[in-house]
Parts: structure tokens; C-alpha cells; sequence
């Protein structure tokens, strides 16, 4: 196999907005989009390669969906140990805020930057269609301006996004509030339908203990803009944004 | 040395694909079969000749990087 070219996209944008380093595995395939989400919301992004040693400063590292090395091994195993991820743990652990999303939170876990784990769908097939998610607890700066109880409609695109956890994991994560989304039916929607994966407690998404990391398997990037069925996101990202700037 | 690394999943861990294969035996006439709980196996070539250090060393690299221990046991199968 050859080895993957570094892609040239990087836009350093202009001011002092904040700035959004977004990690690229080779398969990522969501960059574009969470790029096209942040500069929509007046952020400047950059690109991050994964086999740099360090991210280029930032406000916010952003781990993307796609299927980093093919999903080999298990989702997320081989780029949770990429060159980039010492580095992206290292600041984690250090408190800057983290956003792992779809394949992105997937790493997270591998990373250990959060607990559990993700398994197969349920339904053993790859699930691609709008979900609703609530929001359980307002975590600054990462659900930026959605209120707690705000449901939003946002598209998801995944194989492996049933979230497992031992009972002592979940009973904490339950406790501390640190599971943020939990997936609910949208209106009109019938209750079995609303969880499309099978995950545990209806998780779609969950912070660390210091809540600067969140991970979740919608894609909040594609609810933000035109050509997009739903525009639920704006606020999300729009408070990371003003927060961060 | 060669190590062969078996990987399992969890008791009580919900496995989809060894249900799906279940249905599929199921189907297909095998009567008799209980659960069905799938796997895999990773075969390594080591260069290591001492057993106790590559069973050490095997075992690194399976909570390293081979294995999940959230969800998955491992058991290491080392051949002369």
C-alpha cells in the first residue's frame, strides 16, 4: 500500500477567532465538513497530519468521522496510536478541550480519554439517517449555546457506534452527568426507533471527568449549513465559537 | 518463535456477529447450537527464542494495542 499523501487544505483563516485543529488519520473522510462547520461559525481551522508529533496550537483539537486505517483491528485501535495522539492526550490530560466525532469518538475510547467502548450496531448494518439527541447536561465550552432538555435532529453514519460500558462505569458516568446525549424519538418518531445502534442507556454521547473531552457518534458538523437537512447544530457550534474566541 | 493470540470478547458483552452466525447455522439445519460467540486470531512471527520473554512481550503488545481489555480477553498460544 502506499503511504498516504498529507492533504494540502489547510486554511489559517484571518483574526483572532478561535482556532480548530482538526486531526487527519489516513480514511478520515469527515475533515471537510467539520472544517465547512467551524468556519460557518467564524472559527478558523487547520488541518492537524497524524503522523506529526505535536497538533499546531489551537483553542480546540477536533477528531473527526471517517474509517481511520480502515477500521482495522478494531475502530479507532490503530489511529488511537498514531504519532499525533501522544501529543493529543498529553493536552487533554492538560485541559484543552477535545471533540471526537463518529470515528473521532471512536479514537477517544481506544485512546482511553474516555471509558467504554464501541461495538458493532445491534442491527449488525451500517446505519446511515437523522436521529434525535438530547442534550442531558450543558458541558462548557463543548455543547456551546444548546439548552439542557434541547433536542436536535442530526444525521448519523456509522457501523460501530454501540456504546458498551461495565454497570460500575455507567452508574458513574450516569452520576456525575456525563452522559451528555442520549438519543430520543423525534416527533411522530415510534420509541424503538429512536436509539439506532443498540447503545447502552440510549448513549450517544459522554464527556471525561473534567469535561473537556466529549465524544459522540452523530454528526453535529452536518447540521450547521446549506444543503444540510437540518441546521439543529448552529447553536452548538456557534457557543464553542464565542466561547473560544 | 511464533505466538498465536486468541482474542474473545467478554462474557456479557453483547456480540451481534456471533448471534447473526448463530441464526445463520440456525437456518441452514444445524440443530443443537447454543450460543455462538465469535472471535479472532492474530498470528505473530517473533524473534525472540526465550519463552518466558516473549510470552512477556506478547502480552505487552496484546494490552497495548491487540486487544480491547474493556471488552475482550486475550489468551496467548506460544510455538517453539
Amino acid at each position: 500500500m502506499d503511504a498516504p499523501v498529507k492533504p494540502e487544505h489547510d486554511n489559517v483563516g484571518v483574526g483572532s477567532a478561535m482556532k480548530a485543529a482538526i486531526v487527519v488519520f489516513p480514511g478520515t473522510n469527515r475533515e471537510v465538513d467539520m472544517k465547512d462547520a467551524f468556519e460557518r461559525a467564524g472559527a478558523r481551522a487547520v488541518m492537524a497530519w497524524h503522523g506529526d508529533a505535536q497538533v499546531p496550537e489551537c483553542d480546540l483539537i477536533v477528531l473527526p468521522g471517517g474509517f481511520a486505517y480502515g477500521d482495522y483491528l478494531r475502530c479507532g485501535a490503530m489511529a488511537a496510536h498514531s504519532p499525533i495522539m501522544k501529543d493529543v492526550v498529553a493536552k487533554a490530560n492538560a485541559g484543552q478541550p477535545v471533540l471526537g466525532v463518529c470515528n473521532g469518538f471512536q479514537t477517544l475510547v481506544e485512546a482511553r480519554l474516555l471509558p467504554g467502548a464501541l461495538l458493532k450496531n445491534a442491527s449488525l448494518a451500517f446505519v446511515c439517517r437523522d436521529v434525535h439527541l438530547r442534550l442531558e447536561h450543558a458541558v462548557k465550552p463543548l455543547t456551546g449555546n444548546l439548552a439542557e432538555g434541547e433536542v436536535i435532529r442530526v444525521p448519523v453514519a456509522h457501523g460501530d457506534g454501540n456504546y458498551f460500558a461495565d454497570g460500575e462505569t455507567l452508574r458513574r458516568l450516569e452520576g456525575e452527568g456525563r452522559i451528555v446525549f442520549r438519543y430520543v424519538a423525534g416527533p411522530g418518531e415510534p420509541e424503538a426507533r429512536a436509539n439506532p445502534n443498540g447503545s447502552t442507556a440510549d448513549i450517544a454521547g459522554i464527556v471525561n471527568e473534567k469535561g473537556n473531552v466529549l465524544g459522540m457518534m452523530p454528526h453535529p458538523e452536518d447540521a450547521t449549513g446549506p444543503r444540510q437537512q437540518s441546521l439543529d447544530a448552529v447553536p452548538l457550534f456557534a457557543g464553542i465559537v464565542e466561547a473560544l474566541s | 518463535m511464533k505466538a498465536r493470540v486468541h482474542i474473545t470478547l467478554k462474557h456479557g458483552v453483547l456480540d451481534p456477529q456471533g448471534k447473526a452466525i448463530g441464526h445463520a447455522l440456525g437456518s441452514l439445519g444445524f440443530a443443537g447450537v447454543g450460543e455462538v460467540r465469535q472471535g479472532k486470531v492474530i498470528e505473530l512471527e517473533l524473534a525472540e527464542t526465550d519463552e518466558a520473554r516473549a510470552r512477556a512481550e506478547v502480552e505487552k503488545m496484546c494490552r497495548t494495542l491487540l486487544a480491547n481489555t474493556v471488552i475482550e480477553n486475550y489468551a496467548i498460544e506460544l510455538q517453539g
